[in-house]
Parts: structure tokens; C-alpha cells; sequence
């Protein structure tokens, strides 16, 4: 247990317990319950809903919206929260260099906004 | 608390890319706020004059030699040379870029997710392009300038990013063919992706033997390191498993026939000029900087995937029908070339930049021209529609001609003098084995370029042969400077190799 990828020994021995629980926990399960399977279990549960429609589906476009709001704020906050408490320690150029950051992102916003991207309805 | 040192940061030896980059950010701007209408004559004055102010830029630094901000950016002299060579290419294929003379609202299309063949998607083939391509191409070409000279792993990596993705967006873009344009795009982005994984685990995992990610740092730890060898040779293999595929090596190359067929002809021209060189400068960087000391490791596998790219790239090229895809296969086989460039080490650090700046004029040239042979339906590249082409286009066919024996290197072509140049080196440096395969394999490579050189002269032309545009300005200076230089670097080479001698190795200290 001891060298640099030694330590690696306890994540090992805990993979092969997860295993093992796995394959205990189902087995049991299958020994212990009752088997009537019908038509109506084996289909998709979609939140008590019939499914409807094909499982090949094209995901609306416009979704990326969201993932492109969240890398922008997020993104952002992931460096602004470190720097706010230190910035006061360092003097107005990290001010600045903070400032070239966030203008950088906020650049994307600005194209986003003026492309209508921010609005839902026009396509 | 301790307290926080600010790296110092060396303005002057960042500007050629703080340059391009600013000035990329200014694009964006001018998309949002310019009037539709004079889009199209800012966006691409704004571009040039980036990529021209630069390259000025870098000629003023030629003889700085810096670590800058921390050790994350290392500017030498091979990664100056390196950044220039980016430069220059990306002006020429710029010419192909803002070419709307060949086509109607030139090669792209507005909008890349329209579903190809819908009606949102056949009314924009006779609207104007996207003028979005102007500041993709200058991240890009800025992303390809900071991988050269990263001087750390994690800023290597996030210019790896920064190059890819405007490069896998851009290969959607396609006017002509936009199912397939759409296919490459994404084949590229989720092969792209992979490899940028690869990269990145890499990265961890050396850091992990060397606890730093600083090219210098790991070179050090390998002499003095007491961690397992594993970590270091797992973590090289997944490294330039990343850096590979970039670089179109076996067997990491079977995107590249389909992304090069499917892009954009001005794009697949950026990407086996430009992306080329970024990628083999990476290589060149990774392998000379951190990993020289333990050449013994990796070099039995480099070797081979050398060998292989050399013998897989010429031999598929042979059997190939479109002149995209050759181009393609003959791309994946030059690699190889600069694959032994990369194994030999040291010495071959200038024979591969030169090989870099006399593959990237050759093929920006033939990819030019490539764009002149259409039909109705935009480009004709399938080699049987090329047949007889000479008889009506004797310039056309004499410039492709010299395009063609420049790759097969015939001599008093570059492809000769940049073949002689790399594989001397390569002897010197004791790789005959790799020169052996090299020359046998140029040899099987000539003969699908001769092929095509005999296609344009020899065979009667058919009915369906298509006619070569009349040039607009833009591609007749692109394809006249590529021929140009494939005849100067052939017929008077020394003074560039004199130039990329001087320009000396990287920096590794």
C-alpha cells in the first residue's frame, strides 16, 4: 500500500466491493421477488406520460442558448469569486486585468444579443 | 496568507498575438454592429490587416528570446520562425477565404444548422455568406500561433482549443454539398474532442510524475524524478496520442480524407497549411523541449508511426478518385515525411520548418486551383472530370502540372529541395531506416500526382469536362504565389535555409 500508484490500491479494493454489493443487491432482488412481466412495464417511463414519437428525435436548436448563458456566467464567476478576495492585495492591475476578463465575455453577450439570440420566439 | 506574485509579463513579445487576437475580438464587434452590407469589405480589411500587422510584429521580435507570464509562453527563435510561417500561410489562404468572385456570396453559406436539403437550408445557397468566418479564421490562426510557443502543457492545451473549434465550426460551412460539409464537421468535432481528452489526461498524468506542467520542469524531473517511469510513458503516449492526431499521423488519420473532402476547399487549405505547421511546431516544441533526455523511450514508437504514416498515406492515395481526397492522402503521407523530422531531434528542427513553408505554399496552391474547376453544381473534384482539361486551359493545366511535380519531388521544385533538406538532416542524425521508407515511399506517392499530370494532358477531353473559372484577383495572387514559391524554394533554397538555420532551436531553459 505504500509507493506513488500504491495508493491506488484502495480505490481498486473499493471498485471491487462496489461490485460485488452490485451483484449481491441484484442477485437477491431477483431470488426474493415475483416475475409477471407485461407489455405495459417494459415501456420508456417519461415522468407518467404515454411516450410518444420516436426515441430519434432532433433536439431543438435553440436549447444551446442555455448551455451558452451558463458557460458565459459560469465561467466567469469561476474566476471572479477567487479574484474578489485577493484583488485588494494586488493592486489596480489585476483591476484591470479583471476588467479586460469580463469585457472579453461580455463581448460574446453582446453578439448573442444583437444576432436575437436572447429572445426565444424569433427564430 | 501567502501572498500572490504576479508573473511578469513581456507586452512586446506577446503583441504578434495579442494582435491577432484583439483584433479578432474587434471582428466579432463589427458583425454585431456594422451594417449588413459593408460587412463583407471590414471584415476582411479588418483581417488582413491583423494578419499583416502580426507578421510585422514578428519580424520586429526576430530576435527575442523570452519566457514570459510565468513560463506559459516561451518565445525562441524556431517559435518566432514558426509564428511567421503561420502568418504568411494565413495570408494566402485568406485569399481563398474572401474570394467572392468563383461563387455568389463566395464559399459559405449563412447559416451551418439549417438541416441539409430543408428549405431554410436550399433558400440560403443564393444569399450572401457568413461574414462570421473572417473572425473565426483569426482565432484560429492566433490559437495556432500561441501553440507553437506555449511554454507549458495547460497553455498548449487551451491553444489546441482555441484553434480547433473555430476550425470545426468553419468546416460546416460548405455552400455546395452541404450534407457532407455537415457530416466532416461533426466527424471532426467528435474525433477532435477525443483526441483533446486524450491530450488532457496526458497532461495529468505527467504532472503526476513531474508535478509541473512546464515543458523545462518536466524535462528536469525526468533526469531527477524518483516516481514511476509508467506515469511519464503512459503520459506521453496519450500526450501524442493528442498531438498526433492533429498532425493527420497513422493511425490517428482517418478523419482527414472525409473532414478535407467535406470542408470548404479555402478551409481544407487553412488546415493543411497552417494547421499543419501549428501542429508539427507542437510536436517539434513537445518532443525537443521536455521529452529530448528520454528519446529512448518513445522514439522505437514514433519511428513506427512514422513508417506507418509514410507507407498508409501513399500507398491510399494511390487508389483515390477525387482530388480532394488525394490531396488528403498526400497530406497524411507528408506528415509522415515531417514525422522523421520530429524523431530526428536537434538537427532537424530547421530542414522540418522549411519543409513546412514549401508543403504549405505547394498546397495552398493546388487547393486554389482546385476551386477554379466547377460546374453547375460548384466544384467538379472527381478525377475523371478533370480528363483533357489541358486543352482548354493550357495555364491552368501547366500550373497544376508544377503543383503536382513539386509534390511528387522532381527536382527544381521545392518539394525536392524540402525532401533533400529533411532527409539529410535525418541522416545525419543516424535515422536511415526512416529515410529509407521515406524515399521508397515518395517514390509510390509520385505516382498519383503523375497520374493526375497525365489526366489533365494526355486523355481526350469528355463532354462533361467542366470549364476552370476565370480567377477572381484573390485566388489568381494565391495560386501565383503558391506556384511561385514552389519554384523559388525548388531553384533557390539556401537563403531560406539559411533563415530557418539562424533562426536557431527552442528555447529549453
Amino acid at each position: 500500500m505504500d509507493g506513488y500508484l500504491g495508493s491506488y490500491a484502495t480505490l481498486g479494493i473499493l471498485l471491487l466491493v462496489a461490485g460485488a454489493f452490485f451483484a449481491v443487491a441484484y442477485t437477491a432482488n431477483r431470488l426474493l421477488r415475483t416475475n409477471a412481466p407485461s407489455a405495459a412495464k417494459s415501456t420508456t417511463y417519461e415522468c407518467g406520460l404515454d411516450p410518444a414519437g420516436g426515441d430519434w428525435a432532433q433536439a431543438q436548436i435553440r436549447y444551446y442558448v442555455y448551455a451558452f448563458l451558463y458557460a458565459l456566467f459560469a465561467v466567469e464567476s469561476v474566476f471572479l469569486f477567487p479574484w474578489a478576495t485577493v484583488f485588494d492585495a494586488l493592486g489596480m492591475i489585476t483591476v484591470a486585468e479583471m476588467g479586460v476578463f469580463v469585457a472579453v465575455l461580455a463581448l460574446g453577450l453582446l453578439y448573442a444579443w444583437r444576432k436575437g439570440v436572447l429572445s426565444w420566439t424569433t427564430a | 496568507m501567502n501572498d500572490i506574485q504576479l508573473p511578469p509579463i513581456d507586452y512586446a513579445a506577446l503583441l504578434p498575438m495579442l494582435i491577432v487576437f484583439g483584433l479578432a475580438c474587434v471582428g466579432i464587434l463589427a458583425e454585431a454592429f456594422v451594417p449588413r452590407k459593408h460587412r463583407f469589405a471590414v471584415q476582411a480589411t479588418l483581417t488582413l490587416a491583423a494578419l499583416i500587422a502580426g507578421l510585422v510584429t514578428v519580424i520586429i521580435n526576430r530576435d527575442l528570446e523570452v519566457t514570459t507570464i510565468g513560463g506559459a509562453v516561451t518565445i525562441d527563435g524556431a517559435g518566432l520562425f514558426l509564428q511567421g510561417i503561420i502568418l504568411v500561410l494565413g495570408i494566402v489562404a485568406f485569399g481563398l477565404i474572401a474570394e467572392r468572385r468563383l461563387e455568389r456570396g463566395g464559399a459559405f453559406v449563412a447559416n451551418a444548422a439549417h438541416a441539409a436539403d430543408s428549405d431554410g437550408d436550399k433558400k440560403q445557397l443564393n444569399e450572401a455568406g457568413a461574414t462570421e468566418i473572417f473572425p473565426l479564421t483569426l482565432f484560429a490562426i492566433a490559437g495556432m500561433m500561441l501553440f507553437c510557443v506555449s511554454g507549458d502543457l495547460l497553455t498548449m492545451f487551451v491553444a489546441l482549443e482555441v484553434f480547433s473549434l473555430p476550425l470545426y465550426l468553419m468546416c460546416g460551412l460548405a455552400r455546395r454539398r452541404r450534407l457532407l460539409s455537415q457530416e466532416s464537421a461533426l466527424k471532426y468535432f467528435l474525433l477532435g474532442a477525443f483526441a483533446s481528452a486524450f491530450f488532457l489526461y496526458g497532461v495529468a498524468l505527467i504532472y503526476g510524475y513531474a508535478g509541473s506542467v512546464q515543458l523545462v520542469a518536466i524535462k528536469q524531473s525526468v533526469l531527477d524524478s524518483d516516481k514511476s517511469g509508467v506515469l511519464l510513458a503512459a503520459g506521453l503516449a496519450l500526450l501524442a496520442i493528442g498531438l498526433l492526431f492533429k498532425a493527420a499521423a497513422v493511425p490517428f488519420h482517418v478523419w482527414t480524407p472525409d473532414v478535407y473532402q467535406g470542408a470548404p476547399t479555402p478551409i481544407t487549405a487553412l488546415m493543411a497549411a497552417c494547421v499543419k505547421a501549428a501542429a508539427f511546431g507542437g510536436l517539434l516544441r513537445v518532443f525537443n523541449v521536455a521529452f529530448e533526455t528520454t528519446s529512448w523511450d518513445w522514439r522505437p514508437v514514433i519511428t513506427a508511426v512514422a513508417m506507418a504514416t509514410m507507407i498508409v498515406g501513399s500507398i491510399l492515395a494511390v487508389t483515390q478518385t477525387d482530388i480532394k481526397r488525394l490531396l488528403a492522402y498526400s497530406s497524411i503521407a507528408n506528415a509522415g515525411y515531417l514525422l522523421v523530422g520530429v524523431v530526428s531531434l536537434g538537427g532537424a528542427v530547421g530542414s522540418s520548418m522549411f519543409y513546412l513553408v514549401a508543403y504549405g505554399f505547394s498546397v495552398l496552391a493546388a487547393f486554389g486551383m482546385v476551386t477554379l474547376v466547377r460546374d453547375a453544381d460548384g466544384e467538379a473534384t472527381h478525377l475523371s472530370r478533370w480528363a483533357g482539361l489541358g486543352k482548354g486551359s493550357p495555364l491552368f493545366s501547366a500550373m497544376f502540372t508544377i503543383i503536382m511535380l513539386g509534390f511528387a519531388g522532381i527536382p527544381l521544385t521545392s518539394g525536392f529541395s524540402s525532401k533533400f533538406a529533411l532527409f539529410s538532416s535525418a541522416w545525419d542524425a543516424n535515422q536511415s531506416a526512416l529515410v529509407i521508407v521515406g524515399v521508397l515511399s515518395s517514390v509510390v506517392l509520385a505516382f498519383p500526382y503523375l497520374k493526375v499530370v497525365v489526366l489533365l494532358w494526355l486523355n481526350p477531353p469528355g463532354d462533361e469536362t467542366p470549364t476552370v473559372s476565370v480567377p477572381g484577383y484573390l485566388t489568381r495572387a494565391v495560386v501565383g504565389v503558391g506556384v511561385l514559391a514552389t519554384i523559388v524554394l525548388g531553384v533557390a533554397p539556401s537563403w531560406l535555409l539559411d533563415m530557418v538555420n539562424s533562426a536557431g532551436t527552442f528555447l529549453a531553459k
